[in-house]
């Protein structure tokens, strides 16, 4: 029986690909709580295994085998279907990153588009989850998730229409192919395209904190007042779920932040492009994200919405504009 | 389910806050009427963790009454103490060894160092910044390691007696307690560099949470709430006890009356506490640590007995009405928090669930003290 290749190389990558966001949402619950206790002045995990690496699959083993309850009064399938929709968009968002030159698992022309339509899907997990569980505290952090969601996307997406101006591609490959040979390339440093492209950066990368919801912008799940907002009523592996939908959002969106800004697998001295320095450049932009959420105190979610409305949007179209004009003059 | 199904007219529903709540440190539940996230009206639910201390009070002997003041606001137990203490020496005209008053100070003032800083970590807590808390407690812990070696507690203190203090400090008391003082001023503009200007938390707390000055009367609010809203009144300054007026310092108030002034209130005022504490240590005169004649059964003179401290909460003041007999015939304790939290339903309409949050964290509430 012939069997195409072309298929069997998908299903390895798209093993692959299950298997690394599996295995970054394990590892990231156990860098986020080492990094927060270095920035506490303790220790962390050490028990379990050296460094306590064996931590996540110990957690994991007790998120699996705990009692999956589904509480009188939710909607059963609302329910249940949630956490799943947060999960499964975050990993076929991985199919269109390019890891490296070859690493791929579908170089689609329109891989950008593919990312940010899955990505929304993302929300209407968080709301399906929080309206079905019905509870008050879900409901309000339903609210303000969607109200987040109007909030950050706009100026995320202004700034990629920018970027994707400047490169004339919505393809992922492309993109970088056009950033290789150092980081003088980079569309950050890019600043004959736009002056304001290291901002135009910065934008990004906090829609993108908003986007994983992700403190300062944590107000979906601020335990402090809604308790665990959206995961209330959730425990045992449908939390968990969550919880690596919530990781390998984080991980897709440091990825696309590499893509655009930082040449994705370019090294920044134009010597042995390769799959390193994006994990490098990838996992320098996840240690920041978790540096922030240990360091910052949560903004309020109005707080949130005039950053978002009176300074990003402002500032994107600007950049919009600015950019459109030196594309038309040079 | 029910609870959206049948929303009325005005569209309002009722969240309950607590009493398990991680925002409520405690048992402490509040109804709360909501417009969206706004809320319409909040209703402290007080009582679930009632013990009618002061019930217990008449029936039990006067100093067996002395371990319950420290179980009653457990972050700042050696000020309870002092309190009943101080009720009952001027009930039975006892007279205090001025050493003994010294310790009295030195220790209640570093007690109410340790509760501020527990409280600054906590109010961070609250606004969603974990890390201050571990470095807040690990400066704690140095207080109670100093406590400890004199009362022998670490938190539900009994330290002081009818008459004096029941233990004298021992030789690394003074020099360890001037190291600390050394190490918290040096962390001290750490703390004001990474938290109070912090761009997040100034935006969340300044002009938010008003309490003015004539809610604060209105409802007898005191302590770093009547501070933070312009009002001059400090137990140890305006109505002095034990050995307060012969040390230098100052009263902070701030008159913005908004979350920020209240915590800026606390922050200075554990910069006074160690100017306290350093004055004392200076002054600490030799002597006994207890009166010599106290008598084994304390029986004050019929009558009615006043007397106020300033807690790191507000004021909390002690009636007790003697019959003559060898238990109180009845004993009041005024506790700060109760009169702070009743503004709380006041001040927090109309605002936003997370801004009211933030109010309730800069009233430092410690549940047990509410309810007694």
């Amino acid at each position: 029986m012939h069997v195409d290749p072309e298929i069997i190389r998908l299903l390895a990558f798209l093993v692959g690909v299950i298997a690394f966001a599996a295995l970054n949402a394990a590892y990231l619950v156990w860098l986020e709580r080492k990094e927060a206790a270095h920035i506490q002045r303790r220790i962390g995990p050490k028990e379990v295994g050296p460094f306590g690496l064996l931590q996540p699959l110990v957690d994991g083993i007790k998120l699996m085998t705990k009692q999956l309850i589904v509480p009188a009064g939710v909607d059963p399938v609302l329910f249940k279907i949630a956490p799943i929709l947060v999960m499964v968009p975050a990993i076929m968002s991985f199919v269109t990153i390019p890891f490296s030159e070859t690493l791929v698992a579908r170089n689609l022309d329109i891989g950008l588009l593919v990312i940010f339509a899955f990505a929304s899907v993302n929300v209407l997990g968080l709301l399906l989850g929080a309206w079905g569980s019905r509870n008050k505290y879900a409901v309000i952090s339903a609210a303000r998730v969607v109200s987040q969601n109007v909030a950050y996307e706009i100026p995320m997406l202004v700034t990629v229409v920018t970027l994707v101006m400047i490169t004339g591609t919505m393809n992922l490959h492309n993109i970088v192919t056009q950033q290789l040979g150092g980081f003088w390339n980079w569309n950050l440093l890019n600043l004959s395209a736009s002056p304001l492209m290291p901002v135009a950066f910065l934008i990004f990368f906090v829609c993108m904190l908003a986007e994983t919801n992700r403190a300062p912008f944590d107000m979906a799940e601020a335990e402090s007042e809604l308790v665990a907002g959206a995961f209330t009523e959730y425990s045992g592996m449908g939390f968990g779920v969550f919880f690596m939908g919530e990781y390998a959002n984080i991980v897709i969106g440091a990825s696309v932040a590499t893509i655009l800004f930082l040449g994705g697998w370019d090294c920044p001295l134009g010597l042995f492009p390769g799959v390193h320095w994006f994990l490098i450049k990838m996992y320098f932009l996840i240690f920041t994200v978790i540096w922030i959420r240990w360091t910052y105190p949560r903004t309020t979610f109005y707080g949130l919405l005039n950053l978002s409305w009176k300074i990003l949007i402002p500032i994107s179209f600007f950049n919009l504009i600015l950019t459109s004009a030196m594309l038309k003059v040079f | 389910m029910s609870a959206f199904a049948k929303s009325e007219a005005n569209e309002t529903f009722v969240l309950n806050l607590g009493p398990q709540h991680p925002a409520t440190h405690g048992v402490l539940r509040v109804k709360l009427t909501m417009d969206g996230e706004y809320i319409v009206e909040a209703e402290p639910v007080l009582g679930y963790i009632h013990r009618m201390h002061e019930k217990m009070g008449e029936n039990r002997t006067w100093a067996q009454f002395l371990p319950n003041t420290g179980r009653m606001d457990y972050l700042h137990a050696l000020a309870y103490n002092h309190g009943y203490v101080s009720v009952v020496e001027r009930a039975a005209g006892i007279e205090v060894p001025e050493r003994a008053e010294y310790l009295r100070v030195i220790t209640a003032e570093l007690n109410r160092v340790s509760s501020h800083l527990l409280w600054f970590g906590a109010f961070i807590l609250d606004l969603g910044g974990f890390s201050p808390l571990l470095y807040a407690f690990d400066d704690r812990e140095h207080i109670l390691d100093l406590l400890e070696s004199v009362t022998g507690s670490r938190l539900t203190y009994c330290y002081f007696r009818f008459g004096g203090v029941y233990n004298d400090i021992d030789d690394n008391f003074v020099p360890g307690t001037r190291a600390f003082i050394k190490r918290l001023r040096e962390r001290m503009p750490m703390y004001h560099n990474l938290v109070t200007k912090n761009i997040i938390l100034m935006k969340r707390l300044q002009e938010v949470g008003p309490i003015s000055a004539e809610m604060c009367r209105k409802y007898g609010a005191t302590g770093p709430v009547c501070r933070g809203s312009g009002i001059n009144f400090d137990v140890r300054k305006h109505e002095p006890y034990s050995v307060y007026p012969e040390f230098d310092f100052d009263v902070p108030v701030y008159d913005q009356c908004d979350s920020m002034a209240r915590y800026m209130v606390r922050m200075d005022e554990i910069e006074q506490s160690l100017r306290i504490i350093e004055q004392g240590l200076d002054k600490l005169p030799e002597g006994p640590v207890m009166a010599e004649k106290v008598p084994k059964i304390i029986k004050p003179a019929k009558g009615d007995y006043y007397h106020a401290v300033e807690t790191a909460r507000g004021s909390f003041g002690v009636r007790v009405v003697s019959d003559g007999s060898n238990t109180p015939y009845r004993l009041k304790l005024r506790s700060p928090t109760f009169s702070n939290l009743s503004l709380f339903g006041e001040a927090c309409q109309g605002m936003l669930l997370p801004d009211a949050l933030a109010l309730m964290g800069s009233l430092d509430l410690v549940i047990p003290e509410i309810d007694r």
